[in-house]
């Protein structure tokens, strides 16, 4: 690879930073005594304890999936801390009563807790390793009926709503790492939208991991009623270590009829060092289920960051009419590995999914792409769109599409482009002998390739997730 | 045209290079002044397109003895974008794909990066959709070709004009064309002859790199260069274009020998 290339992947994480601060952290190990103590600390009722011992017994009896297109040693999962929580006062009544380092750590990383200084229209939970710190905007949603929470305070506010759709999209069985997670989670977002209302404002959690040799799995649910819309995005960051963390989240989306649930992801979890030692394990079940008619669940996803990803954001597609969408951006360099994709599981009638993905791969890391459509044999007149477009950067990293189609019903009209490019000294050559130096020209080329994608994107995060490629693929020149 | 009052634009002494560790280019010297149109000629092979690339920069090229004065400035001195910047402009013999990125928003950056250099106006999108289709008419394009992605799915013809356009939106001091004529037909030839015509002028220069004469039916050379095995072996008027074009190009080489015999 020529140095001009490489320079541009050489580029400093800019996240990599530890807060200094108090912390509860939980002994390393898991058993059942260890999903006990968590549902003690967060007070949980009696079927939610339940929940979580029947997720641990069905997850003993799982093996690690090992199909993924990644490598990496086997992680012991009795090495890492279940539980993880800044010390704090038991109950904050205002943002003026959270740790003040832990403010300054949130505004360092750019995202502002004061309401007052807040995004103008963005509501944002903030996880901090496993627990949620701050939500602001609260009160100003609940006048049209949204909860916007954390998923402990739901688990005690709003049991009954936790309590029915709980597991309903993610059964606890599910896969080795959901298991895990409805074992073990301690925290994460809660959002219901009440039937009618369209949600006035971006809703937004950002993730942080602190604490080293913790794992982070966070639990979202986000229900949307009749008619009801949403939009909401997560933002992820963590420091740099060199041992490796593990972040299991599930994240279950429900739409009924008419229902409209947008879910934006830029996900930069630290991603080790140019040598692959250190980064976030990032181990994610994100599934949707369009369950009424004319419902639209909508994934838009930025993943840069992570050592090795494993990720497929899905939707079912059970309602007449109903809409899946995917539009997917993943990069990798160093050493990193992603093998992401989605899942449209078609069983209403007309049913219809899109799924954009767009791939680039730099140094010696490894991209792939593994989707699945499936058309039941209910779904007459179901529709797929997909393309998946790979780039590479230099000349060591590698790409892969693993594209599964299965139709069974006849009136079903499936299509699939997939296309692989590579930004090569010629065209950077070509840019430069019209003037154009090398970091403009990258910065160009990856935002025309990504541009489908990041025009599904909030206005805000769209210019975010543009400078997040940047950075990650640019570097001083020279 | 030959100017009295012409200035020295580029001035190459005793160049050498090589790729992949091969020396294509041995000793050659070259002279252009502003206002002309020189044409270099030669077989396969010869080092014309190397000669192209090593003006312009090109990584893949090492110079290994010689010197390049642009404007009586070492060109070595200066990263490719700089040459750019600077005046230098080379109109590719393959023109490359740029899938995803729209044509407008290429030429826009390429435009407004040369302008900040000489310290001109920088257009917006808008100032700059005038003023690019003002230019494209020059060359018979439509505006189509705006919105498609550089290059992509554009034929031979459609990139050579793309490449002529570029030479119009930046006003070079030095164009370099490389093989500008070939895969073009008689029409779209007509039209990019046309074009590079219009744009020459007093201040600036042309060199043509070229296999045929056809193309100096419409761009008149001042000088006519046959280039052999890495060096300018002989210079003539446009007349030496025809003579080459009838009796090839083996006589210009046997001539040289027997030159260099009798030094």
């Amino acid at each position: 690879m020529s140095e001009v290339l490489q320079n541009f992947v050489d580029q400093p994480y800019k996240h990599g930073f530890v807060t200094d601060i108090e912390s509860d952290v939980a002994p390393k190990g898991l058993d059942e005594g260890t999903i006990r103590m968590i549902s003690a600390k967060k007070n949980e009722p009696e079927w939610l304890l339940e929940f979580r011992l029947k997720s641990y017994q069905a997850w003993l009896k799982m093996e690690e999936p090992a199909w993924a297109n990644v490598h990496y040693p086997k992680i012991d999962l009795q090495a890492i801390s279940y539980y993880a929580a800044p010390k704090q006062k038991p109950k904050l009544n205002s943002m003026d009563e959270v740790d003040p380092e832990l403010l300054r750590t949130f505004e360092k990383l750019g995202v502002p807790l004061h309401e007052r200084m807040a995004l103008a229209g963005v509501a944002v939970d903030v996880v901090f390793d496993s627990v949620s710190v701050a939500t602001t905007y609260k009160a100003k949603l609940a006048e049209v009926g949204i909860i916007f929470c954390s998923m402990s305070e739901a688990v005690l506010e709003h049991p009954e709503l936790v309590q029915k759709y709980l597991g309903t999209v993610v059964p606890t069985g599910d896969n080795f790492y959901a298991a895990l997670n409805s074992a073990v989670f301690t925290d994460g977002s809660f959002c219901y939208i009440p039937k009618g209302v369209k949600c006035p404002m971006e809703l937004s959690t950002y993730f942080r991991i602190n604490t080293e040799e913790t794992g982070q799995f966070e639990r979202t649910l986000i229900i949307a009623e009749e008619g009801a819309s949403v939009s909401y995005l997560e933002g992820c960051t963590a420091p740099a270590f060199s041992s490796n963390q593990l972040h299991a989240a599930v994240v279950e989306l429900v739409a009924l009829d008419n229902a409209d649930i947008k879910y934006s992801t830029v996900q930069n979890w630290y991603a080790g060092d140019e040598n692959g030692v250190g980064g976030v394990y990032n181990f994610v079940t994100k599934r949707g289920m369009a369950k009424g008619v004319n419902s639209r669940i909508s994934w838009t996803q930025v993943e840069t960051g992570s050592a090795v990803t494993w990720k497929y954001p899905s939707v079912i597609l059970r309602g007449d009419n109903s809409v899946g969408e995917f539009y997917s951006v993943a990069v990798t360099n160093h050493l990193q590995q992603a093998d992401t994709g989605t899942k449209m599981i078609h069983l209403g009638k007309n049913t219809r999914s899109t799924i954009v993905s767009k791939g680039i791969s730099a140094g010696r890391s490894n991209n792939s792409y593994r989707g699945l459509v499936r058309i039941a044999p209910t779904a007459a007149g179901a529709r797929n769109y997909s393309q998946c477009d790979s780039m590479l950067i230099g000349d060591q990293s590698g790409a892969n599409t693993f594209p599964y189609i299965q139709v069974r019903n006849n009136t079903a009209q499936v299509e699939h482009e997939a296309s692989t490019s590579k930004i090569g000294e010629d065209q950077l050559f070509y840019f430069a002998q019209r003037g154009v130096d090398a970091e403009a020209a990258v910065s160009m080329i990856i935002n025309g390739f990504c541009k489908d994608v990041f025009k599904q994107l909030p206005m805000e995060f769209a210019v975010e997730a543009t400078q997040l490629l940047g950075l990650k693929l640019e570097g001083s020149v020279g | 045209m030959i100017y009295q009052d012409s200035k020295t634009i580029l001035e190459v002494r005793g160049l050498s290079a090589t790729v992949n560790g091969i020396e294509i280019l041995k000793g050659l010297d070259f002279t252009v002044k502003s206002g002309e149109v020189h044409a270099i000629m030669g077989p396969n092979g010869s080092g014309k397109s190397t000669f192209a690339k090593v003006l312009a920069g090109h990584t893949a090229y090492e110079v290994t003895a010689g010197s390049v004065l642009f404007e009586g400035k070492n060109l070595f001195e200066l990263a490719p974008e700089e040459r750019a910047r600077a005046g230098v402009f080379l109109a590719f013999q393959y023109p490359i794909e740029i899938p995803g990125v729209a044509n407008s928003q290429f030429l826009r950056l390429s435009y407004n990066t040369v302008q900040a250099q000489r310290g001109k106006e920088e257009l917006d999108p808008l100032e700059f959709d005038d003023f690019v289709r003002e230019k494209m008419k020059l060359l018979q394009m439509s505006p189509e070709f705006l919105d498609r992605s550089v290059n992509e799915g554009f034929s031979g013809g459609e990139k050579k004009r793309n490449e002529i356009l570029q030479m119009a939106l930046l006003d070079p001091r030095l164009a370099i064309l490389d093989e500008t004529d070939s895969g073009l037909d008689i029409d779209a030839l007509r039209i990019v002859s046309q074009g590079v015509n219009q744009l020459a002028n007093k201040d600036n220069a042309i060199v043509l790199v070229t296999h045929y004469q056809r193309l100096l039916n419409y761009i008149v050379p001042d000088f006519v260069h046959v280039m052999q095995a890495g060096r300018i072996i002989k210079t003539g008027d446009k007349d030496l274009a025809l003579e080459l074009e009838s009796r090839g190009y083996d006589w210009v080489g046997a001539e040289h020998q027997a030159t260099m015999a009798t030094v």
